[in-house]
């Protein structure tokens, strides 16, 4: 492995708080040196000059969709590789919704050789929570983490039976295994397409309360605080869900919560006229929710942004809204559209990295999301400011499905390193 | 000329002064309708299709008489039967459609939105007829003639309308018109049925007829679809009737000459009384029906002279 030294860096510990000058030293995949002083280059050590843009720890995405097995023409191991590489996320830690559901040891070790075949990031795979995401019956969990699953979800579907969920909480407590789960009332949101209110209702769309996320919620954490089960809320949306997160955690149960990219920088609003790729799962909710949940990572309280990746092919987003297929593709836009919270004044680098580094690898038990020696040399380097218009068509993500199609960003990733190693450059 | 738009998707869209234009031209079509020949040839050589993706006999039937009165070669597609059925998409259907160069569109779809998006993918004209429980834009024009020629203006009424409002089409293109034309609009009906954040729009939001009529000047009744009756969002059809149906006792609150409608069909001894729907001195039932006729014959002929007036459309993107 070669030997590196990144200099000249402006460097975000997400750990301390800090944005520091500082050079950076790599060995055998591991940062071994971060100083603030000038290191001088070794012999037989790569020097790379970082011309004073920030260098951060590379982002560690909880819940990415790979279509992987099922949907391979939505997206493939292969091409969310890249587009991860090329957004700055070091890990991809990936949903098991697919076709089928990856509930098995088997179908989890199969695509976990073909995740790391394909891909130049690291890829670490959660399972079902229960067998074929039915909520009836809970899976291997055992033989599941034996094989690496890292977390344990049933996605979007809610495990609506108590008992069930209790059970599977408690299960998963004695392996220490994390349980994460979608914090909503699936009675009131089948069918939903919008939050109610009176976008919805002069568009005409299905809708459902914001109340339901709470609802989903408050359960959830009774049942945590049943089991004492390790539990993690894939995404907190509305502003009357943040009390009950908030009292929960004051109470020391082991939960945290995570948030989409997408709910933090749009509206319900945008919608507008029934464009289908701003249809997310939960939908887009009003502004006074996104602002309080903006405030609550700044707090602290929610601890994880995710892009929610979704690749949807463009058949299944052609049609009326009600219809249309849930979800965006993130990878790329994850770190231009979070960088608009910084903009815009409402998040410092070193939080925004908190959320998107330094929590989902403390959450998750790994090694990265540090800026110290001995963690893994997974960084990324990015320009904050260089100004670009999001054509959808560059994506590398076979599915093109951003709601960021046209919208002006800032922010580029400059270089992507996974162990050490550059998985990514930008063409200059 | 101050509908200029290439097509009627909604009233949102439109300025005060294109509703007046378009209710001013109905007018004369009124008076076409009710006279011995009742043709004209502003529609000659366009081709119209009305495309039903949704049950319906009497719009389907005045969308079709009011191209026919005008010239245009009129032809029925009803959708639910044939091709979606087979699992074609609404965008395939649009580019069949384009492959036949219709001039104008008439449609009308289960689905919020649908009729926009098969405006973004088609060369041609297109009317909404009624989406999922978006906008119904020609109910709302023709409501809007009928109460201008019983009322003699269409500004500053109070206007009760009544009923099923969350999953009415018909509600929320009459809030938007009456709005525009600077109307005190109230809704009146069982929370149930009312659409959340309603009152942001500008309404009074009442649950009780014999509060919410005082005074009105006029009383526009929605129908209660059937599979609403049943337990889900309001107890009973009969308690319905008892507390929100339109009967003689709950009409005297409102003003001696208020008028009453009905969009249709409708439900006798449901949402309305029959012999209130039935009094030709309240009821202009039967008016709004014959104003349907009128309001689609002004609509389409305007959209055929901005159609005239427009540059040859360009590519169509898919």
């Amino acid at each position: 492995m070669t030997k590196r030294l990144l200099h000249n860096a402006q460097v975000i510990d997400p750990e301390a708080g800090t944005i520091t000058r500082a050079d950076i030293r790599i060995e055998n995949g591991l940062i071994t040196q971060v100083s603030q002083s000038p290191l001088s280059a070794n012999p037989h050590e790569h020097s790379v000059d970082c011309h004073n843009k920030y260098l951060a720890p590379g982002i560690i995405d909880i819940g990415v969709k790979v279509c992987e097995p099922g949907e391979r023409h939505k997206e493939s191991f292969k091409s969310a590789g890249l587009a991860a590489a090329a957004g700055g996320i070091t890990t991809m830690v990936t949903r098991p919704d697919t076709t089928p559901a990856i509930d098995s040891p088997e179908t989890l070790e199969f695509i976990a050789r073909r995740a790391n075949q394909a891909t130049p990031v690291n890829v670490i795979p959660m399972a079902a929570l229960t067998k074929g995401r039915n909520g009836r019956e809970m899976s291997e969990i055992g033989f599941l983490m034996d094989a690496g699953a890292i977390a344990f979800t049933d996605c979007d579907h809610v495990v609506s039976n108590p008992k069930v969920f209790a059970r599977a909480l408690s299960y998963a407590c004695a392996l220490g295994a994390l349980v994460i789960a979608h914090p909503q009332e699936p009675t009131l949101s089948k069918g939903a397409a919008a939050t109610s209110g009176k976008f919805a209702s002069l568009r005409g769309l299905p809708a459902v309360s914001a109340m339901a996320e709470r609802m989903g919620l408050d359960r959830d954490i009774a049942l945590v605080e049943m089991t004492g089960a390790r539990y993690h809320a894939d995404q907190i949306t509305t502003a009357r869900a943040l009390p009950a997160l908030e009292r929960a955690k004051a109470n020391g149960l082991d939960i945290t919560a995570g948030t989409s990219i997408h709910h933090l920088t749009l509206n319900e609003l945008d919608v507008a006229d029934y464009r289908t790729f701003f249809k997310v799962k939960p939908p887009l909710r009003s502004e006074e929710d996104r602002k309080a949940v903006v405030a609550a990572v700044q707090s602290g309280l929610i601890d994880i942004i995710s892009s929610m990746h979704t690749p949807q092919d463009e058949e299944s987003k052609r049609l009326p809204f009600e219809e249309a297929a849930s979800g965006a593709v993130a990878l790329e836009t994850l770190l231009p559209a979070a960088l608009r919270l910084f903009h815009a004044g409402d998040l410092e680098l070193p939080q925004l990295f908190r959320a998107l580094s330094y929590n989902p690898a403390k959450r998750l038990g790994l090694a990265a999301g540090r800026m110290a020696a001995g963690a893994p040399a997974d960084l990324l380097l990015f320009d904050a400011h260089a100004p670009f218009v999001m054509n959808r068509f560059t994506l590398l993500s076979k599915s093109k499905n951003t709601p960021f199609d046209e919208a002006k960003m800032q922010g580029r990733v400059l270089a992507t390193y996974v162990a050490g190693e550059p998985v990514y450059e930008a063409s200059v | 000329m101050s509908f200029t738009d290439k097509h009627l998707l909604g009233i949102e869209p439109l300025r005060p002064e294109a509703i007046t234009e378009i209710l001013d031209l109905a007018d004369k079509y009124v008076a076409l309708n009710r006279g011995p020949l009742k043709h004209s040839d502003v529609l000659a050589g366009l081709t119209q299709i009305n495309m039903f993706f949704e049950n319906s006999t009497r719009t389907q039937a005045s969308f079709e008489l009011a191209g026919k009165r005008l010239g245009a070669d009129v032809m029925n597609m009803a959708m639910q039967a044939s091709s979606i059925k087979k699992g074609e998409t609404l965008i395939d259907t649009a580019l069949t459609l384009n492959a036949m160069h219709p001039d104008i569109l008439v449609v009308r779809h289960p689905h919020s939105g649908a009729v926009d998006l098969l405006a973004q993918k088609v060369n041609c004209t297109v009317l909404n007829a009624g989406d999922g429980q978006h906008e119904h834009p020609t109910q709302a024009l023709l409501d809007g003639l009928t109460i201008r020629r019983a009322k003699g203006r269409l500004h500053r009424l109070n206007i009760a309308i009544c009923g099923d409002i969350a999953h009415s089409r018909v509600a929320r293109s009459n809030i938007i018109l009456l709005g525009k034309m600077e109307n005190r609009i109230r809704l009146i009906g069982p929370p149930t049925l009312m659409p959340a954040g309603i009152a942001e729009l500008g309404c009074e939001v009442y649950q009780d007829m014999h509060v919410g009529l005082q005074d009105v000047d006029v009383v526009m009744m929605l129908r209660l679809q059937k599979e609403r009756m049943d337990g889900g969002f309001i107890p009973s059809e009969r308690e319905y009737y008892h507390r929100y149906g339109l009967d003689s006792e709950k009409l005297q609150y409102a003003k001696d000459d208020a008028i009453v409608m009905h969009p249709g069909p409708m439900n006798r001894g449901v949402e309305i009384d029959g012999e209130i729907a039935d009094d030709i001195n309240r009821s202009v039932i039967q008016e709004q029906v014959e104003m349907g006729v009128a309001v689609r014959m002004a609509a389409m002929d305007l959209l055929a002279r901005n159609l005239r007036d427009a540059p040859a459309s360009g590519e169509v993107t898919a």
